[in-house]
């Protein structure tokens, strides 16, 4: 009781010295602390961190008693082996976030000034500096080991599709089931492609090209693989882009079964025993560039007028038509233009595992590349990064849990659908100049 | 020769004639009003004449050019603006993206602009969205640009449908209910804007209503519609006296 009349006194001192709203939690604090840091300094960080790793690692380990460097940041290790819990979790603070938070305190404003003036230079320059941080850092992360190396390669091909399918399914807001059959097609023409032009084997008999042309012309097998892909994807969309409604959805269901049977059945490329023995093209550069073309030019054209004529066709076709807009070109462009992405994106992954078979690109697949899209945010390039990152990593990192992994992942999505009905970052554009630009004080 | 010419457009749904012989020309510059009961048909007139549906006979004329059986997009694209009854705006779109989606058919860059970001596509996209700005101030809404559609009040939706309307640069404009459910002040400022860009564009300008006063306020020449016929056509005046248009909205009078 004696304190009460204290309190008072407090709060009209508060009230007349004018700063009564200065209560912040502290979850508030580190928001604002971190709110004034670019993206080149977390970046920065990040790139120190990965060289801790990359020359301190070993003798932490040791130290710290466990077996090996951490793959994923310690999930694996944690799920497999719980002893290892504080030995993980000092690895992660040591390597990563403390060098992280030391970084950002120390450097966070010489670095600040330093985007400033790079931006002020030339953006292209800024956005290409930035690019050579990340693959810095992806480069001195994925060395450690051939795993880290895999699951980063084939989340980069997961972006693509993610992308890809989020231009129908999100943008112009039709439901397309279709995107494992493109990946097949692309996978399947880019691999025809390599392995008859530059590789001796078994099922297309002797290489036609010299050897050494084939990473030059790898580019070209990628974009025949989408091609291919594209020219599928019209078999759909002439028949289905006359009406709306469901008929897209069934269309390219039945595309996606007839594809995998279709290959099943072409004994030409061995039917359902798959090809293999692609060449060896797929290394961290081409599909870090793949992707960051992918991103770039998907991104480009959703924020075009061309490409926002999507938009309007999804909220009010009649309307668009009214405003001028080609309805029905517009959703055919996107469609094969969607297809075409998947066909790449098909073509990196059969040279990443230099195994494809048909089964792969079935109805698991989908649902897969559906889950991403729906998780990160329909109509939006950073949802579709982010889904596409988080649920590649997740389905990673969640293996040792076996079957419950398939329990917590649908779990997780079955919560975002009730609290973010349209997803994590839905909505959202994607501005690279926003992205890379200092961040001034409010 | 007038600007827009309709001869004897006639359309069935099913067995229903629901718009009989319909005929009407408009010179350029001109302000039409088209009135009658609920469910007369007038908006069938406007769906057949932008493309929404093709006339079971009779043909429509814009410019001298006939433009039956031509898709909505390409009548627009020809001069014929519309807006809708019931607003149709993009929900998920800022009020400047719909002002420049109403320009879609001036863009050229084509599809490598759009892919490949090109300094053309980037010289036009400045360019319709200088002109977006200045028919959004037109309309009073300039400072919305950013907002998204639905979170702006209902009169100012409608002005931003205006705006949208007039950005796909037409010669004559279709007005479906452009006051419906607006309060006497917002009507007042619809019925200024319909004035002012009049006056700004020398456009065209078709419109139907339900509140008499805005159609004899604003129309030089009306017709009365009932069940797909016009039954009166002439100045506010000669409609207001007409004895088929007073039956028409209050029935015939009998004495008991």
């Amino acid at each position: 009781m004696r304190g009460r009349p204290r309190n008072n006194e407090k709060l009209v001192v508060e009230i007349s010295s004018g700063n009564l709203p200065e209560k912040k939690t502290l979850s508030d604090r580190i928001r604002d602390s971190f709110s004034q840091v670019p993206l080149l300094a977390w970046l920065c960080g990040i790139l120190v961190a990965v060289l801790l790793e990359r020359f301190l690692g070993d003798p932490f380990t040791e130290l710290l008693g466990l077996p090996k460097i951490p793959a994923l940041f310690g999930a694996l290790t944690i799920l497999r082996k719980p002893l290892l819990i504080p030995g993980t979790m000092a690895f992660l603070l040591l390597i990563y976030i403390l060098p992280i938070i030391i970084v950002l305190r120390l450097c966070g404003p010489v670095l600040n000034r330093l985007a400033g003036w790079l931006f002020n230079l030339s953006s292209a320059v800024s956005v290409v500096i930035h690019l050579g941080l990340l693959y810095g850092i992806l480069y001195l992360w994925s060395d450690i080991s051939g795993y880290r190396l895999l699951t980063l390669k084939l989340t980069f091909i997961a972006v693509i599709v993610t992308l890809s399918l989020n231009v129908i399914n999100g943008y112009m807001g039709e439901f397309s089931c279709s995107h494992p059959g493109f990946m097949a097609l692309g996978a399947y023409s880019a691999s025809i492609f390599t392995l008859l032009f530059f590789v001796d084997d078994k099922v297309f008999g002797s290489a036609l090209l010299p050897e050494f042309l084939g990473p030059f012309l790898f580019p070209v097998a990628l974009i025949f693989g989408g091609l291919v892909a594209a020219i599928g994807a019209i078999a759909i969309a002439v028949p289905s882009f006359r009406t709306r409604g469901d008929y897209l959805a069934i269309i390219s269901l039945a595309f996606m079964f007839i594809v995998k049977s279709l290959i099943e059945n072409l004994e030409f490329v061995r039917g359902p025993r798959g090809l293999s023995n692609q060449p060896n093209y797929v290394d961290l550069p081409t599909v870090f560039l793949w992707t960051v073309a992918a991103v770039w030019i998907i991104n480009n054209f959703v924020r075009s007028t061309t490409g926002k004529a999507l938009n309007a066709v999804r909220d009010d076709e009649m309307a668009a038509d009214a405003m001028t807009v080609n309805t029905r070109r517009t959703k055919i462009v996107a469609f094969l233009f969607a297809a075409f992405w998947a066909g790449v994106a098909g073509g990196l992954f059969a040279h990443v595992l230099r195994y494809v078979n048909p089964s792969t690109f079935g109805i698991q697949k989908l649902a897969e590349v559906l889950a991403m899209v729906y998780f990160g945010g329909l109509n939006s390039v950073y949802g579709s990064i982010v889904g596409a990152v988080s649920l590649s990593l997740l389905g990673e990192a969640l293996r040792p849990l076996e079957i419950f992994k398939w329990i917590i992942i649908p779990l997780l999505l079955i919560l975002v659908m009730i609290y973010r009905p349209t997803g994590l970052i839905a909505f959202k554009e994607f501005n690279v100049m926003n992205l890379i630009s200092p961040k001034r004080r409010k | 020769m007038p600007l827009l010419q309709i001869n004897n457009m006639s359309h069935d749904f099913g067995g229903l004639r629901a718009v009989n012989n319909y005929n009407l020309e408009i010179e350029p510059g001109q302000i039409r009003g088209l009135i009658g009961p609920n469910g007369a048909g007038k908006t069938t007139v406007f769906n057949l004449v932008s493309g929404i549906y093709t006339p079971t006979e009779g043909d429509i004329l814009l410019n001298g050019q006939s433009i039956v059986g031509l898709k909505p997009y390409q009548i627009a694209t020809l001069g014929l603006g519309r807006t809708f009854q019931n607003l149709r705006l993009w929900r998920h779109m800022s009020v400047l993206d719909h002002v420049k989606m109403a320009q879609y058919s001036k863009i050229s860059y084509g599809l490598l602009g759009a892919f490949f970001g090109t300094p053309k596509r980037r010289r036009e996209e400045a360019e319709i969205e200088e002109k977006a700005y200045g028919l959004l101030k037109l309309v009073g809404v300039a400072d919305l640009a950013d907002q998204l559609v639905v979170n702006l009040p209902y009169g100012d939706q409608r002005r931003v449908e205006m705006a949208r309307a007039l950005a796909t640069e037409p010669r004559v404009l279709f007005l479906d209910e452009p006051t419906a459910g607006m309060n006497p002040e917002e009507l007042i400022q619809m019925m200024e804007i319909v004035r002012l860009v009049h006056r700004e564009f020398g456009l065209a300008i078709f419109l139907i209503e339900h509140r008499l006063k805005v159609v004899m306020e604003l129309c030089d020449i009306i017709q009365t519609l009932v069940f797909g016929e016009v039954i009166a056509e002439g100045s506010a005046e000669e409609i207001q006296n007409d004895p088929k248009v007073i039956e028409a909205y209050l029935g015939k009078e009998t004495i008991l």
